[in-house]
């Protein structure tokens, strides 16, 4: 549990997001060419929008819904749920630094027919309050919807007690529970529409709230469990989720420049996972490397990697992500470059891989 | 002269006996069961579901009804009787207690037993589910109330002082949390084990209103519920129900080890004998 607010601000982290550039970071490219080119040819702005739409987003929604309900465990102003307190006072409960409480209350207020959505940083919610995920949400179908923010590394010199990588194996081992990674602010909104009709639990695994752009507007189309495929190519397929898309779009661009074309799938859903879109990935594209902000047991790399085996399918394959470790002590941006799982990084990962495969041949 | 009139308690007296034979068949079918904190409960649930709770067997989604949460889920076996007796599912099925894909474990699971309101079974979550079930009827204006029975050496659990604080700081005045105080845990005296006392003090402190009562006197009990419709004080209610673990059942209540336990054949005749006997006093 946490005894303190938050850093809300790039400033108060001393840093910038995953995915936007810094020239000390960028190893061999510069900076600017991964904006100029992101924003001109595929569509990507490097530029940051608040991905801390969720307050915003259910009190547009709670207008016409009234199952809508929002609680937090003394991160309103953090997670800014406080959004949604402004607007709709009666229907937001701050639990106190309680959460295993407030993940139970939740599956108590659901009982009696409301869609309660708890919000706390994605440490406490999966691993303090797993159990009250599993029996009181999951096992019993409660429609409790989990923001589980600041997921990953994203709290930086925080520290290991407030990173979250390992919810992700965790979530995917409860049965009856939809698991899933917002990219940025504009796909969470999607997300919070389209759980309006979802049954039982949901786990939504969001980042720092400062995530760069991956969708220009909210995805009309977005569908839990049906992957989204953000560029085609031929050479690999980068599988990615959560903060790890917009590195994996960037990369992918600068990719071709080097003469990879590299097919990139966001794969927002984690559970259900889209079968078809890594069975697909595996038999167009020469290789398969997921890469994720969590370690590489457990989470989206093992999925993959079970569906490649369970098919039978023999291609070249990596996961990325964290090593089975505790990170380092660093703000955000540098943890992900030391890391590789910013753009620069996922750059030479996957090319290296393929230089690899080719060397091979 | 006590609080009920004469044909209301013993209407409550005939029901927690027929909790406590129930208890005793059907852990037959299971081949072991939980049966004296089963015992010590029989008057409690007897008159939660007999006198006091609103209720439509009829319509077990009713919004309107009144919640009872088991948080102490090992005492279903006693619950399930009850919800067949009311009508909420047809008492052959009781057959099938613990049997390989029953709807009726050691545990109660709400997706499967109509009328259980909710899943119960890890000790210690189960007044969080009522402080989230009290805001819920506080959010939709709905005036039902929701009781939660906890197990005195749940206590021990941290989630269980979480709940309290929550729900004294929200006054959630439709709370009602019975402590089934039998005094024992799996191991031996919960003051032994970790100390649960002094729960009115415990409770008071986080701002709830206090009762102590007998929790085998249906009178006592009756009471106490009634006193917390009463109160003109926006707090949650707790109910400290004294009770002995065993209850009715003099070897099992002298000896700890019938938290879970199986009578070989001729005991359960002579215990049955017993209860219809009218038990220990």
């Amino acid at each position: 549990m946490t005894s303190e607010t938050a850093a809300t601000t790039p400033e108060e982290m001393g840093e910038t997001a995953p995915g936007q550039d810094q020239s000390d970071v960028f190893r061999g490219v510069s900076s600017d060419s991964l904006v100029r080119r992101g924003r001109t040819e595929s569509g990507i702005s490097a530029q940051s929008v608040p991905a801390f739409v969720a307050g915003e987003e259910l009190a547009d929604l709670a207008e016409t819904d009234s199952r809508i309900v929002v609680m937090t465990a003394d991160l309103a102003s953090a997670n800014r749920l406080i959004d949604f307190k402004l607007r709709h006072p009666d229907r937001f409960f701050n639990m106190g630094i309680a959460e295993k409480n407030m993940i139970s209350a939740g599956a108590g207020l659901a009982s009696t027919g409301l869609m309660p959505f708890v919000g706390t940083f994605a440490s406490f919610a999966s691993l303090l309050g797993y159990e009250q995920i599993r029996t009181d949400c999951a096992y019993p179908g409660m429609p409790v919807r989990v923001l589980a923010h600041h997921s990953g590394m994203s709290l930086g010199y925080y520290g290991s007690s407030h990173h979250a990588l390992e919810d992700l194996a965790a979530m995917r081992a409860v049965a009856d529970l939809t698991v899933a990674c917002a990219a940025d602010g504009n796909q969470l909104r999607a997300m919070l529409r389209a759980s309006l009709d979802l049954k039982g639990a949901l786990y939504l695994r969001l980042g720092r709230g400062r995530d760069p752009e991956v969708y220009a507007t909210v995805p009309e189309d977005f569908e839990f469990g049906r992957a989204s495929t953000l560029r085609e190519g031929s050479d690999a397929t980068v599988i990615a989720t959560g903060s790890q898309v917009h590195a994996a779009l960037a990369a992918a661009e600068l990719l071709l420049e080097r003469g990879l074309s590299v097919r990139v799938v966001d794969m927002h859903t984690i559970k259900p996972l889209d079968v078809a879109a890594v069975v697909a990935a595996a038999a167009e594209t020469a290789a398969v490397i997921t890469v994720e902000e969590h370690n590489i047991i457990g989470g989206l790399g093992s999925a993959v990697a079970e569906v490649l085996a369970d098919h039978r399918l023999g291609v070249p394959f990596l996961r990325h992500g964290v090593n089975d470790e505790y990170v380092l002590i660093g703000p955000p941006a540098a943890l992900y470059a030391h890391y590789r799982l910013d753009a620069p990084g996922v750059f030479d990962v996957v090319e290296e891989f393929c230089r690899m495969r080719r060397d091979e041949v | 002269m006590g609080y009920l009139d004469d044909g209301d308690r013993r209407q409550l007296e005939e029901k927690a006996l027929f909790v406590r034979l129930e208890t005793l068949r059907l852990t037959r079918i299971a081949g072991a069961g939980h049966y004296s904190g089963t015992f010590s409960a029989a008057e409690l649930l007897a008159t939660l579901y007999y006198h006091e709770l609103r209720l439509d067997p009829a319509n077990p989604k009713w919004p309107d009804r009144d919640r009872f949460i088991l948080s102490k889920g090992h005492a279903a076996i006693g619950l399930y009787p009850i919800l067949a007796e009311l009508g909420y599912f047809d008492a052959s099925e009781l057959e099938t207690y613990t049997r390989l894909g029953s709807a009726f474990g050691d545990h109660p699971d709400m997706r499967k037993v109509r009328g259980i309101d909710f899943s119960s079974g890890s000790l210690g979550h189960g007044l969080s589910i009522g402080v989230g079930m009290a805001l819920g009827g506080r959010v939709q204006s709905k005036d039902f109330r929701v009781f939660v029975m906890v197990g005195d050496a749940e206590l021990n659990e941290g989630q269980i002082w979480e709940a309290a604080m929550s729900a004294g700081h929200f006054k959630l005045e439709s709370l009602i949390c019975i402590v089934d105080r039998n005094q024992l845990g799996i191991d031996g005296r919960t003051e032994d084990i970790m100390s649960v006392e002094p729960i009115e003090a415990r409770f008071a402190s986080f701002g709830w209103d206090v009762q102590r009562i007998n929790g085998h006197d249906v009178d006592e009990i009756a009471s106490a519920f009634d006193n917390t419709k009463n109160s003109s004080r926006h707090q949650p209610h707790v109910i400290i129900a004294d009770t002995v673990k065993g209850k009715g059942v003099q070897r099992m209540e002298l000896d700890l080890n019938w938290h879970v336990g199986n009578l070989n054949p001729e005991d359960y005749e002579e215990v049955y004998a017993e209860l219809i006997g009218g038990g220990t006093k």
